[in-house]
């Protein structure tokens, strides 16, 4: 287990084409690091930089206060799944998880403790014979992560290993994932688009756009106190609304999570919302519609936990002031208050 | 079949025996004058069933080839033959595959000049550069050997395009999985790369090997002995004279002689065969 | 398209190469520089002297007769290996297409004679026909036509042309079903309902489909009646009657190994190499072509 630090680290291909723009942080020894961010944003490059699988153009990447920038992986002491899970298809479920332990000359005895060990935390005694083409998506995905126990590495890199599964499997193996986590206290990367899987397993995660990281911080930090737009856009479902608004005689812009908007009589309204359509999903109802004159049309979700008259055409809602956020519109970012 | 036509199914099925009788029909008349006396095929016409001389004439062959034109034995020349074709079909296979590996897996300057010059020998078969050819195998002492009958026709494009081909469908994955589980270049190449390529090979050694075993052009340059002939060369050589001075009946021996080896190859390898065949060309 | 992963090393790749590339530079370039040299140069008949002659080899072969008269000749043989070919093999792959029973047999029986040697088809068609005691030759008297391919120039054609596409049917059968059993089933249902026939199917749907396979197999039978069939022209009429069969590849190997015409032998491999690379350029054109759709 190691610590593991980006410092100023930075990917271009050509000149004109950077696709990392500086990220810096500290990752302490143990922590599961979430690194979330839409397609494109260069959430994989920067963990396949930390795997030695793509070049560093600049800054330094060190595990455990060695600088691994010019270590190839299999010197960075570092295991890796992958979104395809990678499996070698010609060898067995035993064979792809001793492979790794061969190359590196460990006696047979130390390769099957190792991999009966791994086999029995993830369940998969019963298939180690088998080639991975006879198995389901499940357990092919906790063959990919026996592969990486067994190398008992100082940092786990998880690169979208959830994404190629159905919901109900999703939601499982990420249960097990945290268990696992639990279990071993490893340092973990892990890279998602996915922000429930974001926010349900990071000690930290890292909202990434564009190739720079919006922020870092704590998942219910992030959700409560958003640094930029794009990270309150990014986070929460339905996304926070964005009110084009002024603020001390300024423009600025008005962050109100649909959560937080409350429905109320006419006379304490805060704005009123135009419906265009409602969703009612059992637990809540969704609303969205947007607003008047006075709100220069904004489109505005609110999260409702009762049902609505469909009907009414019109919504007063008001909100708590402490749960507004505002941003600059100009830069995007936070205006603290 | 959309529509159940009764006239329909046996206008197909008469099209494809019709189709079969002429494709098989040479070769049955080849087989039946293998078994004759040549008087009898002299006799016009010749029977059209297998007589009783299918002993005599194919020991006849094998041990000490024709009576009148080449008396080279049939079995050294299957045995040069198989030699060739197993040389060519290995060798092909070896080289292709390892410069496949470098041109995929590896970035290095001139690797691109190095693919073209692989790509252009589609454009030089051995046809349009014979005398050439023949000069620099003869400077080399490679005359009458095996070494001159396999080396200069195992650089293959078509290989080396196979394998390319398939390496790139080899998911990127499965190479970064190898490189942080420890392993280098050659052992990646050993342990996954040469497993997954099975089919491909089993399907190029095919498609090889009966491209080996049916070369004419090369071996009629290159071997003037005749311990050196192979049995497609040792059969233009048993042509001797007009039409009725051959010995059809030892000919034609040595014909099924020299089909059957690529014939089961063909049969018996059928699904690798078409395989290598649709995706050689593709 | 690249591999995003890549190996470094900085002498692995070129040790990888080297057998490859060594075979193809002592094989196939230096033969073919030296193929170019010669057909630039003029040696006397004891290969005592050559000298430099520029263009002169050329303006012989384009002023001799039978040089041209064996372009045609190629020509015609090409165009009938390859069309009667391609037909044959479409009519029996459409069949095995359509029957359920007994489709593996079919396809095992017509695909064997894909593993004989062009000379060896050569020989068999020759026996078969041969004019003095050829069994087709007894059926063709019978019928009242005079058959005698070592006299006749247009019969020796014929010969060559039949064993030639008796060789090739294998081939382009097998790509010809690969082709048609690529063609998704309910397109031809969807034909079937919109109420149109076997054969309407056939001209409207199927052929306009296999149209990439057939260009392909046209490329493909057309390289192959020039190069590939030498054998069978060795072995059964080397060339003849009075020149009737002689091809180009034919005649190359004639004027450099039988005539010891270097020169000459040379200025026609040279305007051989400058066919096939026509003939791969439009091969790749058309894979590429394919690659888009």
């Amino acid at each position: 287990m190691a610590a593991v630090s980006f410092r100023d680290v930075r990917k271009s291909y050509t000149a004109e084409l950077q696709v990392i723009h500086g990220v810096s942080m500290e990752i302490e020894d143990g922590e599961f690091i979430v690194i979330l961010g839409p397609s494109g944003c260069g959430k994989s490059t920067l963990l396949r930089m930390v795997a030695g699988l793509e070049t560093i153009s600049a800054g330094e990447i060190a595990i455990g206060g060695r600088v691994v920038n010019n270590l190839e992986p299999k010197d960075r002491d570092i295991a890796m799944v992958f979104q395809n899970y990678a499996l070698y298809p010609h060898m067995s479920v035993y064979d792809n998880m001793a492979y790794g332990l061969r190359i590196r000359g460990l006696s047979k005895e130390e390769i099957s403790v190792r991999v009966q060990k791994a086999a029995d935390i993830l369940e998969l005694e019963k298939f180690l014979e088998r080639k991975p083409r006879a198995l389901s998506g499940g357990q092919r995905q906790r063959v990919a992560m026996g592969r990486a126990i067994v190398r008992e590495p100082q940092v786990f890199l998880f690169d979208e290993p959830l994404s190629n599964l159905d919901a109900k499997l999703r939601v499982q193996m990420r249960a097990e994932l945290q268990a696992l986590h639990r279990r071993l206290g490893t340092t973990s990367l892990f890279v998602t688009h996915d922000q429930v899987e974001a926010m349900t397993l990071a000690q930290r995660m890292i909202v990434m756009n564009a190739g720079r990281a919006e922020q870092i911080g704590a998942p219910l930090e992030i959700y409560a106190k958003p640094a930029t737009t794009f990270v309150a856009g990014f986070i929460g479902s339905p996304p926070m609304n964005l009110i084009p608004s002024k603020r001390e005689g300024r423009d600025a812009l008005l962050g109100v999570r649909p959560e937080h908007l409350a429905p109320c009589g006419r006379g304490e309204a805060m704005m009123t919302v135009d419906v265009d359509l409602i969703e009612p999903l059992g637990s809540d109802t969704l609303v969205y519609g947007h607003l008047g004159a006075n709100g220069a049309g904004a489109r505005v979700a609110v999260r409702l936990h009762q049902s609505v008259d469909a009907r009414a055409g019109h919504l007063a809602v008001r909100y708590d002031p402490a749960q507004a956020h505002w941003f600059d519109p100009a830069s995007g970012k936070r205006i603290e208050q | 079949m959309v529509e159940n036509r009764p006239w329909l199914t046996l206008f197909t099925h008469a099209v494809l025996l019709l189709g079969v009788a002429a494709v098989a029909f040479p070769l049955y008349v080849t087989f039946v004058a293998s078994t004759l006396r040549l008087e009898e095929i002299m006799s016009v016409p010749m029977p059209l069933v297998p007589g009783d001389q299918f002993l005599a004439n194919y020991s006849q062959v094998l041990a000490a080839g024709g009576t009148t034109g080449s008396k080279a034995p049939v079995s050294t020349m299957l045995f040069n033959s198989t030699v060739m074709a197993l040389a060519i079909a290995i060798g092909k296979i070896t080289i292709s595959i390892i410069a496949s590996f470098a041109i995929v897996y590896f970035r290095f300057p001139l690797r691109n000049f190095f693919f073209w010059m692989i790509f252009i020998t589609l454009m030089l078969p051995v046809e349009v550069r014979i005398i050439p050819t023949f000069k620099v195998v003869s400077d080399l002492g490679m005359l009458n050997t095996y070494a001159g009958l396999t080396v200069p026709l195992i650089a293959s494009a078509t290989a080396t395009f196979l394998f390319r081909q398939f390496f790139m469908t080899v998911p990127d994955e499965l190479a970064e999985a190898a490189r942080v589980d420890g392993a280098g270049p050659m052992r990646f190449f050993r342990d996954v790369l040469l497993p997954l390529s099975k089919t491909s090979i089993a399907a190029l050694f095919v498609i090889q090997f009966i491209y080996g075993w049916n070369q004419y052009l090369w071996p009629l340059l290159i071997t003037s002995e005749e311990s050196m002939y192979t049995a497609v060369i040792g059969i233009s050589r048993m042509l001797v004279g007009g039409d009725a001075a051959n010995e059809w009946n030892l000919i034609m021996a040595t014909a099924i002689l020299a089909m059957l080896p690529p014939a089961l190859v063909v049969v018996l390898m059928q699904k690798w065969f078409v395989k290598g065949l649709v995706e050689t060309e593709k | 398209m690249e591999k995003r992963v890549v190996f470094r090393s900085a002498w692995l790749p070129y040790a990888l190469l080297a057998p490859q590339i060594a075979i193809t530079i002592v094989f196939f370039f230096w033969p073919a520089v030296q193929a170019v040299w010669f057909a630039f140069q003029l040696q006397d008949a004891f290969g005592l002297h050559t000298e430099f002659v520029g263009l002169q080899n050329f303006e012989a072969l384009f002023a001799d007769e039978h040089y041209l008269g064996s372009f045609r000749t190629t020509a015609v043989f090409s165009v009938l290996v390859a069309f009667s070919g391609i037909a044959i093999s479409l009519l029996l792959a459409t069949m095995a297409d359509r029957v359920l029973r007994g489709a593996l047999a079919y396809k095992t029986l017509l695909i064997w004679p894909y593993a004989v040697a062009p000379a060896i088809a050569g020989v068999l068609w020759a026996f078969m026909f041969a004019p003095s005691i050829g069994i087709v030759t007894y059926v063709l008297k019978g019928m009242g036509v005079d058959w005698n391919w070592i006299i006749q120039g247009d019969q020796a054609m014929l010969l060559v042309v039949m064993a030639s596409v008796w060789k090739q049917i294998s081939y382009n059968f097998l790509f010809f079903l690969a082709g048609l059993q690529s063609i998704p089933k309910s397109l031809i249902e969807a034909a079937a309902i919109d109420g149109a026939g076997p054969a309407r199917r056939f001209w409207t749907i199927v052929f306009p489909l296999l149209s990439p396979t057939t260009f392909f197999l046209l490329v493909v039978n057309i390289v192959y009646a020039f190069f590939d069939t030498f054998g069978v022209i060795d072995a059964t009429t080397q060339g003849g009657p009075a020149q009737a069969t002689q091809i180009l590849v034919y005649k190359v190997y004639y004027d450099g190994v039988k005539a010891a015409d270097l020169g000459g032998s040379s200025a026609q491999s040279v305007i051989l190499m400058f066919i096939v690379i026509t003939l791969t350029v439009i091969q790749f054109r058309f894979v590429e072509r394919k690659v888009q759709y």
